[in-house]
C-alpha cells in the first residue's frame, strides 16, 4: 500500500519518504478522537428535564459525541517543520492537542520524543498578573530555573516586542490587545528550546516584523534539532516556515507531501 | 524500514462513528521502540511524578506569591484586606453567637476561642473551595504548558496558609488584648498548623480532581462545609454535647479532623483550655489524618493526571 489514492484527491508523489538515517520524533498511529461537548443545542434545558433525567439514569441528551479525528497517521522527523491546513473545523487543532497528550485519543496511539509543547491562540496564561510575572512564571513552569529565567528574561522581552510602544510589560495581562498577549505567550514558548513544538495561529494576530521574528525563530528550533508542527490559514506562511504539510479534512488526513505540492492541491480545491 | 510509515495509511472507507479499538501496527510500534519514543500525555509513575513536583517547587511558591498579590488588586483597599477579612468575620459571629444566642455559656475566653476557631475552620474551608477551582480555573495555563498539575492545588493550600498566618497574627493579638497570657504552649501551634496544612493539601487534591470532572461539585460545596463548620464546634463548646450523647455519636464527633486541628489551636493559644478538655487521642488523629489525607489525596490526584487538559 505504498501509494494509496485518497477518494477524488491525487495521491501523493515525490512525499517524503522515511529514510534510516532520520530520526522520528512524532508517531501518530491510526489516531482517532472522539470528544464530548456539553451544551448542545439537543434537548429541553429546564430543571425538570435534567431531574428527569437523571432519576431515569439516562445519559444527558445535551451531551453530543463529535468523531474530531478520524485515524490519522504519519511520522514526522527530527528537524522537520510541518505544515496542518485544512478548511476550519477539520481536526486541525484537535490532533495536535492529542500529540501534545492533552486529549487521549480514543482509538490508535500517539508516540513523542520528549514532551510536546503546543502553543494555540486560547491558551491564556494569567490575565491578572502581569506581563513580567507571566514571563517568569510560564519560565517556571516549563521547568527553568530562576538564574534561567533571569539571564533570558530581557531577551523574551526585547523578542515580544510588547515593550517598543511603552512600559507594558508591568502591566497586567488583561490590559493587552489580543496580539500582544499572542506574542508574548509565543516569546515564552519558544525561549526554551523543544523536542517538538506545536503552534496554533499563535502567529496570526502579530504584526509584519513580528512575524518575521518569529518565522526566524522557528528555523533556530528546527535546527536545534526539533520539530516544529505549525497550524495556519496563512498560505503563504505555510510556504515560508515548513518543508512538509498535512492537508486535513473533516478529520481525515487527504495528502501529505511537501509543502508546495500539498498547499497547490489545497489552494485548488477550495478554489 | 518500509517504505508507507510516512504515509497516510487510512483505507477510504469512512470510518464507524465510534471507533472500536485499533490494534497497534507493528512497524510504528518497532519504531517507537527503537528511537526511545513514548507514549504521549502517558502519566508518570508515582516516584518520577514528585520527582518532578518537587523540580517546581519555586513555580508553587511564585505561583501562589502572584495570585495572593492579585487577589486584591482590584480592591481600593488593597492588602488591608487580608487582615479586615478574618477581624469581620470574627465580629459578626461574635455579635450572632455571643451575644444574641449566648452560646459562650461555661466557655472562659470566649472571644479567643471563637477567634480561633473560624480562623482555623476557614483555612480548611478556603483550601477546600479553592482546590475545587484549582484545575478548573487554571484552564488555559494546564493546556498551555506541561508541568505536574498536583502543583496547582499545592500552590492554593499554599496561598490559604499565607492568609492563615495573617489571620495568626491579627489572632495573637486579640489573645494579648484579652489578657491571656503567652506560655510555652504556644510553639505547639507550628506542629498542629504543619499538620492541618498536610491534611488541606490533601483534601484540596482530592477537590481538584472532583472539581476538574463535575462542575456541578463547585455549586455544591458551600453547603457541604457550612454543615461541617457547625458539626465542628466552632461557635460553642462540643464536649458539653459529646458528654450527654451516645458513645458512637460522640466517638465519631470527636474524630472529626476539623475539630481536633481548632482543639489543638486553642490549647496551644489559650491558658484556659486543658488537656483534659481535649478530645481523646487527639495528636494521633491530628497525625492521622494528616497521613491518611495526604497520602491518599496525593494518589487520588496523580491516578488522574492524564486527564485535567480535556474539555
Amino acid at each position: 500500500m505504498a501509494d494509496t489514492t485518497i477518494e477524488g484527491t491525487p495521491a501523493p508523489t515525490g512525499a517524503p519518504a522515511p529514510s534510516d538515517d532520520r530520526t522520528p520524533t512524532v508517531i501518530c498511529d491510526h489516531v482517532h478522537i472522539v470528544y464530548k461537548v456539553h451544551g448542545g443545542s439537543a434537548g429541553k434545558g429546564s430543571a425538570t428535564a435534567a431531574l428527569n433525567r437523571i432519576v431515569r439514569r439516562r445519559p444527558s441528551a445535551a451531551v453530543r459525541e463529535v468523531h474530531a479525528v478520524k485515524g490519522v497517521t504519519f511520522v514526522a522527523h527530527k528537524g522537520e517543520a510541518i505544515g496542518l491546513i485544512g478548511s476550519n473545523g477539520s481536526g486541525k487543532s484537535t490532533l495536535l492537542r492529542a500529540v501534545a497528550g492533552l486529549l487521549p485519543p480514543a482509538a490508535g496511539r500517539v508516540y513523542t520524543h520528549g514532551q510536546p509543547s503546543l502553543l494555540g491562540v486560547n491558551a491564556a496564561l494569567m490575565n491578572d498578573l502581569t506581563g513580567e510575572r507571566n514571563v517568569v512564571l510560564g519560565g517556571l513552569a516549563m521547568g527553568m530555573s530562576r538564574a534561567e529565567i533571569r539571564d533570558r528574561y530581557p531577551g523574551i522581552v526585547d523578542f515580544s516586542g510588547i515593550n517598543e510602544k511603552g512600559d507594558f510589560v508591568s502591566l497586567p495581562m488583561r490590559t493587552y490587545s489580543s496580539g500582544m498577549a499572542a506574542r508574548l505567550r509565543f516569546s515564552i514558548a519558544a525561549a526554551k528550546s523543544h523536542d517538538v513544538l506545536m503552534i496554533d495561529e499563535a502567529l496570526a494576530t502579530g504584526d509584519r516584523a513580528f512575524q518575521k521574528r518569529s518565522e526566524a525563530r522557528i528555523r533556530e528550533l528546527r535546527e536545534e534539532a526539533g520539530t516544529v508542527f505549525l497550524v495556519s490559514h496563512n498560505n503563504k506562511a505555510i510556504r515560508d516556515t515548513c518543508d512538509r504539510v498535512l492537508w486535513l479534512e473533516k478529520g481525515e488526513l487527504v495528502m501529505d507531501g511537501p509543502t508546495e505540492e500539498v498547499v497547490a492541491a489545497y489552494e485548488r480545491s477550495a478554489g | 524500514m518500509p517504505q508507507t510509515l510516512a504515509r497516510p495509511a487510512r483505507a477510504p472507507e469512512a470510518p464507524p462513528v465510534s471507533p472500536a479499538a485499533v490494534p497497534p501496527d507493528p512497524g510504528l510500534q518497532a519504531l517507537a521502540e527503537q528511537y526511545g519514543l513514548t507514549v504521549s500525555g502517558a502519566r508518570p509513575p508515582l516516584r518520577e511524578y514528585t520527582r518532578r513536583l518537587w523540580a517546581r517547587r519555586h513555580f508553587i511558591a511564585s505561583f501562589a506569591t502572584a495570585r495572593l498579590a492579585a487577589t486584591y488588586t482590584t480592591a481600593r483597599l488593597g492588602q488591608l484586606w487580608q487582615v479586615m477579612t478574618p477581624l469581620l468575620n470574627a465580629g459578626v459571629y461574635y455579635l450572632i453567637f455571643g451575644m444574641l444566642l449566648h452560646t459562650s455559656h461555661g466557655i472562659p475566653n470566649f472571644i479567643p476561642f471563637l477567634c480561633t476557631g473560624i480562623f482555623v475552620f476557614t483555612f480548611t474551608q478556603s483550601t477546600v473551595l479553592a482546590g475545587t477551582r484549582a484545575v478548573s480555573g487554571s484552564i488555559g495555563l494546564v493546556r498551555a504548558l506541561h508541568f505536574p498539575r498536583a502543583a496547582l492545588p499545592v500552590a492554593h493550600t499554599l496561598i490559604q496558609l499565607q492568609q492563615l498566618i495573617c489571620s495568626m497574627g491579627v489572632l495573637a493579638a486579640i489573645v494579648l488584648i484579652c489578657g491571656v497570657p503567652v506560655t510555652w504552649h504556644w510553639l505547639l501551634m507550628v506542629p498542629a498548623l504543619l499538620l492541618q496544612s498536610v491534611f488541606n493539601t490533601g483534601l484540596a487534591l482530592v477537590m481538584a480532581r472532583i472539581g476538574a470532572k463535575t462542575t456541578d461539585t463547585a455549586q455544591l460545596m458551600p453547603f457541604v462545609l457550612r454543615t461541617w463548620m457547625y458539626v465542628s464546634g466552632v461557635f460553642y463548646n462540643l464536649s458539653t454535647f459529646t458528654s450527654s450523647a451516645p458513645h458512637l455519636v460522640s466517638v465519631v464527633l470527636n474524630c472529626n479532623p476539623a475539630l481536633i486541628y481548632i482543639d489543638l489551636m486553642r490549647y496551644a493559644l489559650i491558658d484556659t483550655v486543658r488537656a483534659q478538655d481535649l478530645p481523646p487521642h487527639v495528636w494521633p488523629l491530628a497525625l492521622g489524618w494528616a497521613l491518611l489525607a495526604g497520602v491518599a489525596g496525593y494518589v487520588f490526584f496523580w491516578k488522574a493526571e492524564e486527564e485535567y487538559g480535556r474539555g
